[in-house]
């Protein structure tokens, strides 16, 4: 464990945690879910509504320019978080998903056709998934898949076997959200770029663990999700290429990306307003970085460390106890343990923790064909944040245990 | 351990653990499958209906320890039964479960009733009230010769 990082302390400034669900104090291992708001996020949303709430981009009084500038603050945060070269790149979304399907609708369309092929991975959210599925039905294109061995880990060289001159775009995950795997995306998007195809990664994982540098991965899209980086729901960033965005249509029509419209012709705001079309969620962005300054104070660093000793830990107990089966054995992993239990449904796992007051999900997280590569209906998933401590890794180990008393010998 | 048994009471982990009638039936007069797509739950419900009785019932498929001893309960009430009395007992099954109608009391020694209140506790699991029910729906369905039912 870091010294320098106390959990204990942290833990004090998110108010959820300290609950108690029926008469155990709450163990919240959903995180990749999405995580809990430090009261400093809670606090300035509910200052934004009392003391500043106006619309933002079009208003000369005094409350109108607090909102923008407050919100324009933000995306400055943002640029700075993941260390974009203009805050001109910095989109705000609904989320990351809402970020996916605003490249597939602004680039994707533009650009692929009947016959190209889109690189995507075996390990995909079905938020990377199905919005590629319908552009290729629309196009007709095809969809290449990278496979993956058995630990759950990409296979590179046969990622290099899947480039033909049809390749217009490559998707990738950066942390599987069922598995944990942390991809190397940084030689993947070397690869894609050796063939002159573009990348959009997939960051709603990867940002709240660790710290993100878009452009030393060089990636051509970075897409992630507010809620599940300590800040509100609603609320999401794209990054992209300031070319790239430059050339690219708009996403939808409307107030705030244009620059004047008559009947005859409207002439499109600048990036990035002319993919922010209508009243965004002002509250969300100023939210977003409140968490940004709040990871920041924290030390990104150290919370990432903490957060590894705490999954190496927590891995070491969960393998040791028989019939437990760990989904997701990568070498390079992040913050998620997916594990199933001789012949106990996920389902039941969950629910049976749920009565030890410990927080996990059971299911399929949105990523079936994971499921359906492993012969699996689903799996139980513990995910974890850097406010999580050992003790609770230490009653979630109780609780599996216990799960096996019932299944097995009650 | 006792809150667990609220919900996984020895009939349910019994029945999770060793399903009755887990087969297929071939030929069977009715059949249907019962799916849920939230979590997963798949069951086939087979039937052999001669005249106005069951004569045979099995299953198939996979699920939550609460669907699969749903299903084999189930299994072992509806054969032999009238068509009419396997109605009552499906709808007995979903109100009971749903919490719209109470057994009779405990003393009542009907092992029937007793199998059913064995579910009761799951009113108290509404996201897991679902599994639950699947297999029943899934068995009128095979009644009423519709194919696939779906919880979702
Ligand atoms: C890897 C990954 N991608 C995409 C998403 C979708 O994020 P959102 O629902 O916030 O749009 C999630 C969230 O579950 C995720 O874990």
């Amino acid at each position: 464990m870091t010294a320098s990082f106390d959990v204990h302390r942290i833990r004090q400034d998110f108010p959820v945690l300290m609950q108690t669900i029926g008469s155990k104090p709450l163990v919240y291992l959903d995180n990749a879910a999405t995580s809990q708001k430090p009261q400093v996020v809670i606090d300035v949303i509910r200052r934004y509504y009392a003391e500043i709430n106006a619309n933002v981009h079009r208003g000369v009084h005094t409350l109108s320019q607090k909102a923008t500038a407050a919100y324009e603050e933000a995306r400055l945060k943002v640029k700075s978080f993941i260390n974009a070269p203009s805050e001109r790149q910095i989109i705000f979304t609904r989320g990351t998903t809402d970020g996916i399907n605003l490249v597939v609708h602004c680039y994707g369309r533009q650009h692929i056709g009947a016959g190209d092929e889109i690189i995507i991975s075996a390990m995909e959210h079905h938020s990377n998934i199905v919005p590629w599925q319908m552009l290729c039905e629309e196009k007709g294109a095809t969809l290449r898949i990278i496979p993956m061995n058995e630990r759950g880990e990409l296979e590179i060289e046969a990622y290099k076997q899947l480039f033909s001159e049809r390749t217009q775009f490559v998707s990738l995950v950066h942390i599987s959200n069922s598995l944990g795997t942390v991809n190397p995306i940084e030689t993947m998007i070397q690869i894609a770029h050796q063939h002159g195809v573009p990348v959009l990664i997939d960051g709603a994982q990867a940002v709240p663990h660790a710290p993100v540098d878009v452009q030393a991965l060089d990636c051509d899209f970075y897409a992630f999700s507010g809620h599940k980086m300590f800040a509100a729901t609603g609320i999401g960033v794209l990054y992209g290429k300031a070319d790239l965005l430059e050339r690219m249509p708009p996403y939808q029509g409307g107030g705030d990306m244009i620059l004047s419209v008559s009947f005859d012709k409207t002439i499109y705001n600048e990036i990035p307003h002319k993919f922010e079309a209508g009243t965004p969620h002002i509250s969300g962005v100023i939210s977003l970085g409140a968490a940004i300054d709040y990871l920041n104070q924290i030390g990104r660093v150290a919370a990432m460390e903490y957060e590894n000793a705490l999954l190496d830990y927590a891995t070491a107990q969960l393998a040791d106890i028989p019939r437990v089966n760990l989904i997701g054995t990568a070498r390079e992993k992040a913050s998620i343990i997916s594990f199933t239990i001789d012949e106990v449904h996920p389902h039941d796992i969950g629910t049976l923790l749920d009565m030890e007051s410990i927080a996990i999900r059971a299911g399929h997280h949105c990523t079936q064909p994971v499921m359906q590569w492993f012969q699996i209906p689903a799996t139980a998933r513990a995910s974890f944040a850097f406010y999580n401590t050992y003790e609770e890794v230490d009653r979630l180990v109780q609780a599996i245990h216990k799960v096996i008393e019932v299944f097995h010998h009650g | 351990m006792d809150e667990y048994r609220e919900l996984y009471q020895q009939i349910i982990l019994d029945h999770n653990k060793n399903p009755r009638n887990f087969t297929t039936i071939d030929p069977s007069t009715h059949h249907a499958e019962g799916y849920n797509p939230l979590c997963g739950d798949h069951y086939t419900i087979f039937m052999n209906v001669e005249g106005d009785v069951i004569r045979k019932v099995g299953f198939q498929g996979n699920g939550c320890a609460i669907s699969k001893a749903s299903a084999s309960v189930m299994t072992t009430l509806l054969k032999g039964k009238t068509i009419a009395e396997a109605e009552h007992l499906l709808e007995l099954f979903h109100d009971v479960v749903m919490g719209k109608q109470e057994l009779p009391s405990d003393d009542d020694d009907d092992p029937a009733l007793d199998k059913i209140r064995a579910f009761v506790g799951v009113r108290d699991f509404p996201v897991r009230v679902k599994c639950a029910t699947l297999p029943w729906h899934a068995a009128k369905a095979a009644l009423h010769e519709a194919d696939q039912v779906s919880t979702e």
